[in-house]
């Protein structure tokens, strides 16, 4: 008999082995979590040094970057993210490692149409929407303010 | 010949072989019967690319090295890779000098090579012909998904391109074991859009190919000691085992897989199992080929299946089209 | 400062599992997930909701994309109330300039000292 794409779509779907969400989740939501953490330890430890809280959240955001990018360079970063999923994309630190990880892989084509011109890959839908975002926000509200 | 299938009148024998593997291949349970094992994945090179033709050249000088041959006295070598222009075989292959042609078939390009050099061989065009194929890790990686340190989780389907080459001696003495016959796959499309299941893409086009050589010389699964399929995986080898069960033939006792073989999943973390050009090619050169030699296995099918997807296709919602070649090889028993 | 952490932990978690649940359960890719984080981000923040979630769930609201949309559009308000219309346009990427900033320099000094590493 000859198999028809519906017929294979549906062997497919047996066959498909599930995610293990039982572990996944909960794994995202403690390492996600403990990112957090060190982020409220970062901007308390910049109020203490009276920053006011816009300033201290912008450092500890340097600051995650920062050790997100050297992780990424340690090769570290993916092991963790292999067992962390959502929990090492959805931080800053994802975004981080999305920029660092571009700008290493493509080393190897130069500094300017390999590193440079490659290093928003992955971080330039964020960026790019992000900011069309913000722009239609804006108009709106700069009209019915 | 009719509809791409051919039995061959005169066997094209099979001089040497060779298989050359990456770190995390050498660790797995295949580990004792590769060549020669590279523990640094940058095969000393500076880029990937550059350690993914180191990796074929390897293989190739191996294998002559087996049978005592130079480069200049091969007379042709198909070549073929997953990387953009097949840039890993013409690169690796500079130095070398020989007369070639590169052929892409994604990873059924073993085979295909098998198939390609047998022709030239029986149209007499040499005496020894070379076919090889390689595939590495982080080329594939770099060129079909993400950066290597991007922090991305693995869908449960997904599989792992192998860092290995095989290369195989054609030779117009008669020599076991031997190419009997092949037939050469359609481009087959059941509609899978996910490249992170590459098994299921490719799994039907393996099942078309089997089950029309099947039906084509009357043989029956029984027949072989084993039928060998390239990288379907844990997931493609159920899906095939399924669609080759539903066209009336029952392979699920003989068939292996190289995808599956090459890796353990639950140490080695490769999900549903090994894949790329280098995957089926080394297990083939470092497994089947000296079985058949030492007579320990009398005949098998080697079906090599491949993805004939880019990036680019992919992102335009393009579905997967796959091709699976098959060769027909027997063992030292068959002589007759 | 513990209970700060608490709730940063719960909160920034319980963004972390929304993502993992679009990972698992649809088809959308990493990239797709996070571009959703930011622009949710932007809106949740234009309709006044996200800056108050900040203020009790502190770096559970803002190391989180989403924190980073809120970032964007709190920066194009505060810019519309000081500049006018040139808000519109320089409000946003002025407030996200520190962390767009810090991981492009962190990534050119990485992408110097480091060599890919196989898996």
């Amino acid at each position: 008999m000859k198999v028809s794409r519906e017929l294979y779509s549906d062997m497919q779907n047996q066959v498909a082995p599930k995610s293990k969400s039982y572990k996944n989740i909960p794994l995202a939501f403690v390492i996600g979590g403990l990112i957090c953490v060190i982020g409220q330890l970062l901007i308390s430890m910049f109020m203490s040094f009276d920053f006011e809280q816009k300033e201290a959240s912008a450092w500890a955001s340097i600051i995650l970057v920062g050790a997100s990018a050297l992780f990424t360079g340690l090769g570290l970063y993916e092991k963790i993210a292999k067992h962390a999923g959502a929990g090492t994309l959805v931080p800053i630190t994802g975004f981080a490692n999305s920029i660092s990880s571009s700008a290493l892989e493509f080393k190897s084509e130069g500094f300017i149409l390999g590193v440079g011109a490659k290093i928003f890959t992955i971080a330039g839908p964020v960026i790019l929407y992000g900011t069309t975002a913000s722009i239609i926000f804006g108009l709106i509200y700069y009209f019915i303010r | 010949m009719s509809n791409g299938i051919k039995r061959l009148q005169t066997p094209v024998s099979i001089l040497s072989y060779a298989s050359v593997v990456g770190k995390k291949e050498g660790e797995g349970p295949m580990n004792s019967y590769f060549d020669k094992i590279f523990d640094d994945s940058y095969l000393g090179e500076d880029t990937w690319e550059k350690a993914e033709s180191k990796l074929q050249q390897t293989a190739v000088l191996t294998a002559l090295e087996k049978a005592d041959l130079l480069p200049e006295n091969i007379d042709l070598i198909f070549a073929g890779d997953l990387i953009n222009q097949c840039t890993s075989s013409t690169f690796g292959l500079r130095p070398l000098e020989i007369p070639f042609l590169g052929i892409y078939g994604a990873c059924s390009t073993m085979a295909e090579g098998l198939i390609t050099g047998s022709i030239a061989m029986s149209a007499g065009v040499g005496e020894k012909i070379v076919a090889t194929t390689s595939s590495h890790f982080s080329t594939a990686e770099r060129q079909f998904r993400f950066p290597l340190s991007y922090g991305g989780q693995r869908t449960p389907t997904s599989q792992w391109t192998c860092t290995a080459s095989g290369a195989i001696v054609l030779t117009k003495d008669v020599q076991f074991p031997q190419v009997t016959g092949f037939c050469i796959g359609k481009i087959t499309d059941l509609g899978v859009t996910d490249a992170n299941n590459m098994g299921a893409a490719m799994a039907p086009a393996a099942a078309d190919t089997l089950v029309r050589w099947f039906n084509e010389t009357g043989n029956k699964p029984e027949q072989y000691d084993a039928i060998v399929t390239g990288d379907l995986g844990i997931i493609g080898s159920e899906l095939f085992c399924d669609l080759v069960m539903k066209q009336g033939y029952d392979v699920t006792s003989v068939h292996k897989d190289c995808g599956v073989m090459i890796f353990d999943p639950e140490t080695q973390d490769t999900h549903a199992g090994g894949s790329g050009c280098g995957c089926s090619a080394s297990i083939l050169c470092g497994y089947f080929l000296p079985k058949l030699r030492t007579g320990e296995l009398c005949r098998i099918l080697f079906l090599a299946t491949g993805a004939l997807m880019s990036p680019t296709l992919t992102q335009q919602g393009e579905s997967i089209p796959s091709i699976s070649h098959l060769v027909e090889l027997i063992g030292t028993v068959n002589k007759t | 400062m513990i209970m700060d952490c608490i709730l940063a932990f719960i909160f920034g978690g319980l963004l972390c599992a929304i993502g993992q649940v679009l990972i698992d359960y649809t088809k959308l890719t990493p990239a797709r997930i996070l571009t959703g984080y930011v622009v949710a981000g932007v809106i949740l923040s234009a309709v006044g909701l996200y800056p108050k979630f900040v203020e009790f769930a502190g770096a559970g609201a803002t190391v989180p994309l989403t924190g980073f949309g809120n970032l964007l559009a709190e920066g194009v308000r505060e810019a519309i109330d000081e500049k006018g219309f040139l808000g519109v346009f320089t409000g946003g990427l002025t407030a996200g300039a520190g962390g767009i900033a810090a991981a492009l320099l962190f990534g050119l000094i990485i992408s110097l000292i480091f060599k890919p590493k196989d898996k």
